[in-house]
């Protein structure tokens, strides 16, 4: 369970911005969806930690990270929420393997354990990256990238998974493969998911709740049991997530020039 | 031979050896302050900022001897500063090679802020935000993502700072003198050489002061150098 409720104003350069997103799910797969600059990664730092909010609640499962009124505000190290950033954010000065065990705690002079090493040579395995793990992020391609991502911020089984724009990076064949990789992951690890996206494609693939972004503002929250998601609607092309009206045409656009 | 002789007299490696020594440990200690002040700078947001950054980079703008003569009244031996050293550790910086440090030091220090300052702020904020949602407290984020993604910049700066020690003269002429085999450094021992009329030795002090201020240069150009070539390598 996932509960949000914020308000935030961000101020840059004279321009100002403002932020009320509320919104709850019990759902494994929360697709935050809507055009640029609408507040959804800021609303992603808020759950990570990595913004603090001007008023409201964030809470996941039965644990409150946030509370304003409360003065409850749980540092970001010790949330245990993985967060795969936009362009991943992969320690440049560090290899596959040091990327991915970097999240398991010890002092920072002291090399992994071997406990802690066969643990990420699992997660290697799993990604099937293992003969990357040599690597630097710079030589590793988009996909590859992606994995390495994925797989650090799993190291540490995290309560909850944000990904911001995961597959924007990744051509369409790629998107495809990964998405499946994505759902397979997910079942693996069970650990739920907050995503933004773009792309229309992926609210077919994942949403089983969809936040619509406008502005700033939450506009719309659509619930789709997993059954329904699965199954076509009567009018097949208009499967689960409708975007047309809430979203603007540009939006759409781009995603059908991504998709094609 | 007769050169040689010259260049190897007490005459000039007495001077030299005070050089490194007094640039070598300047150049250690202006480097953890500006380190550390440019971390402070970059992460913390607080009232006066701008006012404190403008400070720390002042010994760059100011003549060396308005700083030697701002270090003569805060250490002097009548000042406050400088008399409580001198009663309870027995320490003075007057006319001693460590007041020579505290100047170099202190006149290098911005040439290392500055560029570990520039190196801090260009670090991507998501490394940072990616390592403390993986755990890392602040002192951790510091140590394994900040450092050593802004090392290059720092190193560029701690050489600098190394050649500007070097070459340090007012401040140091204010505040350690210019006493031969105690405080006078190479730069000071050119002064007194052309003053005597000394021509002969006065070449052979700038001809290595030179030689050693160029390799510094050039050998830091190279590291950082290779060190980035092997980054667009990869």
């Amino acid at each position: 369970m996932i509960a949000v409720d914020i308000e935030k104003r961000v101020q840059s350069r004279g321009r100002s911005f403002n932020l009320k997103a509320a919104f709850r799910s019990d759902e494994q797969f929360v697709i935050l969806f809507g055009p640029s600059g609408a507040g959804k990664t800021l609303t992603l730092q808020a759950i990570a930690g990595l913004l603090t909010p001007d008023a409201g609640t964030i809470s996941i499962g039965d644990r409150l990270l946030f509370d304003a009124k409360r003065g409850v505000n749980v540092q970001p190290q010790c949330r245990n929420i993985g967060y795969v950033f936009q362009d991943f954010a992969l320690f440049p000065h560090m290899s596959v393997f040091e990327n991915i065990g970097f999240g398991l705690p010890r002092k920072w002079w002291r090399p992994l354990s071997s406990a802690d090493k066969s643990k990420v040579r699992k997660l290697l395995d799993i990604f099937e990256i293992t003969n990357l793990s040599a690597c630097f992020p710079n030589d590793l391609s988009g996909g590859q990238r992606q994995r390495v991502a994925l797989a650090r911020a799993l190291v540490r089984n995290p309560e909850l998974l944000l990904l911001d724009e995961p597959f924007s990076a990744l051509d369409t064949l790629l998107r495809v493969k990964l998405r499946e990789e994505l759902l397979e992951l997910q079942t693996r690890f069970k650990v739920p998911v907050v995503m933004i996206t773009h792309d229309p494609e992926d609210i077919r693939a994942f949403a089983q709740t969809l936040i619509t972004y406008d502005e700033g503002r939450v506009c719309k929250v659509d619930y789709f049991l997993k059954a329904t998601v699965a199954k076509p609607h009567d009018t097949a092309d208009r499967s689960p997530p409708d975007p047309p009206h809430t979203i603007p045409s540009h939006g759409v656009h781009r995603g059908q020039i991504w998709c094609a | 031979m007769d050169l040689l002789n010259t260049v190897l007299s007490s005459k000039i490696t007495t001077p030299l050896w005070m050089s490194l020594k007094v640039a070598g440990v300047a150049t250690v200690c202006a480097t953890l302050c500006g380190v550390i002040a440019a971390w402070v700078i970059t992460r913390f947001k607080f009232p006066g900022r701008e006012w404190l950054d403008s400070l720390l980079a002042l010994p760059l703008v100011l003549p060396p001897t308005v700083i030697g003569y701002y270090l003569l009244v805060l250490v002097g031996r009548n000042s406050m500063i400088g008399s409580r050293l001198h009663s309870t550790f027995g320490i003075s910086l007057v006319f001693t090679w460590q007041g020579a440090v505290l100047a170099a030091a202190l006149v290098s220090f911005p040439l290392v802020y500055k560029s570990a300052r520039t190196a801090f702020e260009e670090i991507d904020p998501r490394f940072e935000n990616a390592a403390r949602t993986l755990g890392l407290s602040e002192i951790g984020v510091f140590f394994r993502i900040s450092f050593p993604l802004a090392w290059r910049g720092i190193l560029a700066g701690t050489m600098l700072a190394f050649a500007r020690a070097m070459g340090e003269f007012g401040a140091t002429l204010m505040i350690a003198g210019n006493l031969p085999g105690k405080t006078q450094t190479l730069s000071l021992a050119v002064y007194d050489a052309v003053q005597a009329g000394n021509d002969g030795l006065a070449a052979a002090l700038v001809v290595i002061t030179s030689v050693v201020c160029i390799v510094v240069l050039v050998s830091s150009g190279k590291m950082l150098k290779t060190s980035y070539l092997k980054e667009a390598d990869r």
